[in-house]
């Protein structure tokens, strides 16, 4: 495979810089390892990371026998059209990312997908934190700002082994004529941590997602959602937890604000087994007329499952507002501070680098409200 | 400073204020006291400009300018700030950020002012959630210090306030009107709301008012009202109807 960021430096400085807001770092300097793919191409595939391996899924699938049974494994090939679609390809792309066992990668590696001219481009991800390993996977998505159509479609298999912890952050940098349909899925073992994260700021035809994790004993499982739906955006999100495991939890929490797109807000915990609690929260802010609408699901099947869920949709408190005029602020500085606020969502477990990526994903939006 | 004619407010379909005067010179602190329900905080409310306190009659004017219809910020901006009684909670924003945005470019020592109102371990929280009544109150002052206003109005700034934090909180509202100045040079003028009197030990006050049912019944030397009030009671000020 290439490994050439040269194509990088000949995009456009707009682009480059969205690409940048999607948490690219090309100086990789804040990076333990990276992947790049174009459209169908990959680009790059590096890592500098003891006991981490960054490989285009072709290659990864060749070097490693057993990388077979992690294939179309946590996500089934048939389980949709967008899935079927995928499968079909001869020659699949996305990256491998594996930490091997007791490796705890300090710093991230950062996976790049951009679609710049074709019409469907698609990838196939597996993610692999072994036995007691961390690993910390950024993937940036985004179009090329001009694309007048194209649909992303990617699989992403997340394996989180005993005691290890695997986090993922996915920032979406799309525009309007474009549809995503990410299928993602963990499986989560003994004492495992898996935290998703996703951010999605600017407009994009459609995104359509409802990822899911299978928590086995003691196993942990956050997903984080922060959206804007602008005008003509609509964002079907959900995720789903499996407490399969004794003593497994979940937590979904979504910060959603529609400027006159459409947010579905699903959410499905199932309590299957004692000792396990799981915890949906769903806030909205309706700033522009629109849809938010959160469908959290709980479904307890024993007595010693704790599940609940809370959802609030509504606009801004105008005491809110007037409250930090009376400290000075202008009626669009107090505003643009409580949403600021609405969508400061502190994730847990995460290295502060990726806090700070998703700050910024969402500070450079602001003055989009 | 403060000069308000004839003020008669409107919450909702309901008149809560029915016609105040009120004059507040330069260096001077006034109190208001009143039964609970009387239209103390709605007063203050109006004076800031918020948008459920609708003015119907009258005028208030601030250094000679009819500030009536304006907006709160720009009021803000002229000098004039207040410590709420019951401040909403903000999630996610924190409060040093807040102080931050408040001081704006000027950086005023934030963290200086924090640690004299015992406040450092909150620049990092959520504003006012999960507050305690005494640290709503050392919030808001500690916000006002940044604020530096001209005018400060406080609503019952003792409440929920345990006596350990009481002269904390009555020693920094009487350092933020310049009570440590004489009088000549003193520019800051303050309208405290008080039920129990606490905060005349920290700050001398120049005039006390009662309000009773959205009217002001009485004036006089702050003192000598409490005194009054608590022996007999605000029927006596019903009585005195010195208006
Ligand atoms: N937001 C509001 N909506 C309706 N009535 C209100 C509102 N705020 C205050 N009031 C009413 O106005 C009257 C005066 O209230 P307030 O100014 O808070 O009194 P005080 O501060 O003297 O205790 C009370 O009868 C109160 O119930
Ligand atoms: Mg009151």
């Amino acid at each position: 495979m290439p490994a050439d960021m040269n194509e990088f430096y000949t995009l456009p400085e707009t682009e480059q810089e969205r690409l940048t807001q999607t948490g690219l770092d090309v100086s990789m300097e804040n990076r333990c390892g990276s992947f790049f793919q174009m459209d169908q191409k990959i680009l790059q595939t590096t890592c500098s990371a003891q006991g981490v391996e960054v490989l285009a899924i072709e290659d990864a699938l060749e070097k490693y026998d057993w990388m077979a049974d992690r294939y179309w494994n946590a996500v089934k090939r048939d389980k949709d059209k967008y899935t079927k679609f995928v499968a079909k390809q001869e020659h699949p792309k996305g990256v491998v990312v594996i930490a091997h066992k007791g490796t705890r990668a300090v710093f991230p590696v950062q996976a790049c997908l951009y679609l710049s001219a074709e019409p469907v481009q698609t990838v196939h991800n597996i993610m692999i934190a072994e036995e007691g390993a961390e690993l910390h996977v950024i993937s940036g998505c985004a179009s090329a700002s001009g694309a007048k159509r194209g649909s992303h479609l990617g699989i992403t298999e997340f394996y989180v082994g005993k005691n290890a912890r695997l986090t993922s952050t996915m920032i979406h940098n799309w525009n309007p004529h474009i549809s995503v349909y990410p299928r993602s899925a963990a499986i989560v073992e003994e004492n495992g941590v898996f935290i998703s994260n996703y951010v999605c700021m600017h407009p994009v035809a459609r995104v359509q997602m409802n990822p899911e994790a299978i928590l086995a004993e003691n196993a942990t499982a956050r997903f984080s959602s922060i959206v804007i739906a602008h005008e003509g955006s609509h964002l079907d999100l959900g995720s789903r937890a499996v407490l399969q495991g004794k003593g497994s939890s979940a937590e979904l929490v979504t910060r959603a604000i529609t400027k006159g797109g459409t947010v579905i807000s699903r959410g499905y915990i199932a309590g299957v087994t004692d000792e396990t609690r799981g915890h949906i929260e769903c806030r909205g802010l309706i700033l522009t007329d629109g849809t938010i609408h959160a469908i959290p699901e709980i479904d307890g099947r024993v007595t010693g499952t704790e599940l609940s869920h809370e959802a609030a949709v509504g606009k801004i408190a105008r005491d809110e507002i007037e409250y930090l005029m009376s400290r000075g602020l202008s009626e669009e500085e107090a505003t643009a501070t409580i949403i600021r606020g609405f969508l400061d969502v502190k994730i847990e477990g995460l290295p502060p680098v990726l806090q700070k990526q998703i700050d910024a994903a969402i500070d450079a939006s602001e003055a989009g409200y | 400073m403060l000069k308000i004619e004839n003020l008669k407010v409107r919450i909702g379909d309901r008149e809560v204020l029915h016609g105040i005067d009120l004059q507040i010179n330069d260096g001077e602190t006034h109190v208001l006291m009143g039964p609970n329900g009387s239209g103390k905080s709605t007063l203050l409310m109006t004076i800031m400009g918020f948008g459920n306190y609708q003015v119907t009659e009258g005028r208030i004017l601030y250094n000679g300018k009819d500030i009536t219809s304006m907006p709160i910020d720009e009021r803000a901006k002229l000098g004039i700030g207040m410590l709420f009684q019951r401040p909403p909670t903000i999630s996610g924003l924190k409060l040093g950020k807040l102080l931050s945005a408040v001081a704006g470019g000027k950086t005023g020592d934030i963290p200086g002012y924090a640690r004299s109102m015992n406040m450092e371990g909150f620049l990092e929280r959520d504003i006012n959630k999960g507050f305690s009544g005494g640290e709503i109150k050392r919030s808001e002052v500690l916000q006002l210090m940044v604020q530096r206003p001209d005018f400060v109005m406080a609503d019952e700034p003792e409440s929920g306030v345990d006596l350990e934090n009481i002269s904390l909180m009555g020693n920094s509202i009487a350092r933020l009107l310049q009570k440590d100045m004489h009088i000549v040079n003193r520019q800051k003028s303050g309208l405290i709301i008080t039920h129990t009197g606490y905060i005349l030990n920290y700050i001398e006050a120049d005039f006390g008012h009662v309000m009773i049912d959205g009217m002001i019944r009485c004036h006089g030397n702050p003192r000598e009202i409490l005194n009054v009030i608590k022996e007999k009671g605000y029927k006596e000020c019903l009585a005195c109807q010195q208006i």
